[in-house]
């Protein structure tokens, strides 16, 4: 057997980084088509589509590095950006939607945002009620 | 119903320098990579944007007491003063030069006189685009 050169390894390495990017990616779109309704979907769009871009990101980083010899610090700053941002941009998307009421799934059982708003809103009226009454 | 923006406003703090300091980088790679003045300094406006989305215009005046418009005029004056500049050397208007130096911490540095252009039009780009989003922004009516 031939045996292999540590650029040969890192373009394997590579390969599958690749390939488990674009595959997650395209898990995500298909996601984001079958899916229910707005939470679903954003649960399928910001997590799979986050980990598919890193992967991708640092295939290109490994890339560059064994074969090219640079070590591209954007790369890096991008994996770090995608990862700190991707998930807050879907929790305010999400957020977003629930405030402008935008319907749940009609199977959905559970709602535990509504029911603590609920007991927040009971806690504040009688709070007001016993400022009036020390009044 | 009572709201509050703690993971925007947590994340904004972390992420805001990261956008800052790729834009100081954008503006010193313009002369041999892409990057420059105008996307530097689009980048600067955008990571004031955001804080601006994360916060509320009042807070932010307080942050940063800066006038956009002034740093337009100022930006504006530079560029054009380094054109100027170039009368002193009896050469034609905007003529650039560049030299090699040893500066103490970066070793063998080349500085050109094209960076202080760039350095007018990334000012410029900020006060642009900062008093654009701004004056839209504070429309009350």
């Amino acid at each position: 057997m031939k045996s292999l050169n540590v650029i040969e390894i890192a373009k394997i390495v590579v390969g599958i980084l690749l390939v488990i990017g674009s595959l997650l990616s395209l898990l995500s779109t298909y996601g984001l088509l079958r899916l229910p309704d707005i939470y679903n979907r954003s649960h399928a769009a910001t997590k799979a589509a986050t980990l598919g871009i890193m992967s991708i990101l640092v295939g290109a980083f490994i890339f560059f590095y064994f074969v090219d010899g640079l070590i591209s610090a954007k790369l890096l700053l991008g994996i770090v950006f995608v990862f700190i941002t991707a998930p807050v941009g879907g929790h305010l998307i999400a957020r977003a939607a629930y405030r402008t009421q935008v319907p749940l799934w009609e199977k959905t059982i559970k709602d535990d945002l509504k029911r603590d708003d609920l007991k927040r809103d009971k806690r504040m009226t009688k709070k007001l009620k016993k400022a009036a009454e020390n009044q | 119903m009572r709201t509050n923006d703690v993971i925007l406003q947590t994340v904004t703090k972390t992420v805001s320098f990261i956008i800052l300091l790729f834009s100081v980088y954008l503006f010193f790679a313009g002369h041999h990579n892409p990057g420059g003045g105008f996307i530097g300094g689009l980048m600067t406006a955008g990571a004031i944007v955001l804080l601006y989305i994360a916060y509320d215009i009042e807070t932010m005046k307080k942050v940063i007491p800066l006038d956009y418009k002034k740093m337009i005029a100022l930006g504006l004056l530079i560029a054009v003063s380094t054109g100027i500049g170039s009368f002193l050397f009896h050469v034609p208007f905007l003529s650039h030069s560049f030299g090699y130096f040893y500066l103490p911490v970066l070793g063998k540095t080349e500085l050109a006189t094209a960076v202080l252009f760039d350095l007018g039009v990334y000012l410029t780009v900020v006060g642009v685009t900062m008093t654009i989003i701004l004056s839209i922004g504070e429309d009350d009516e």
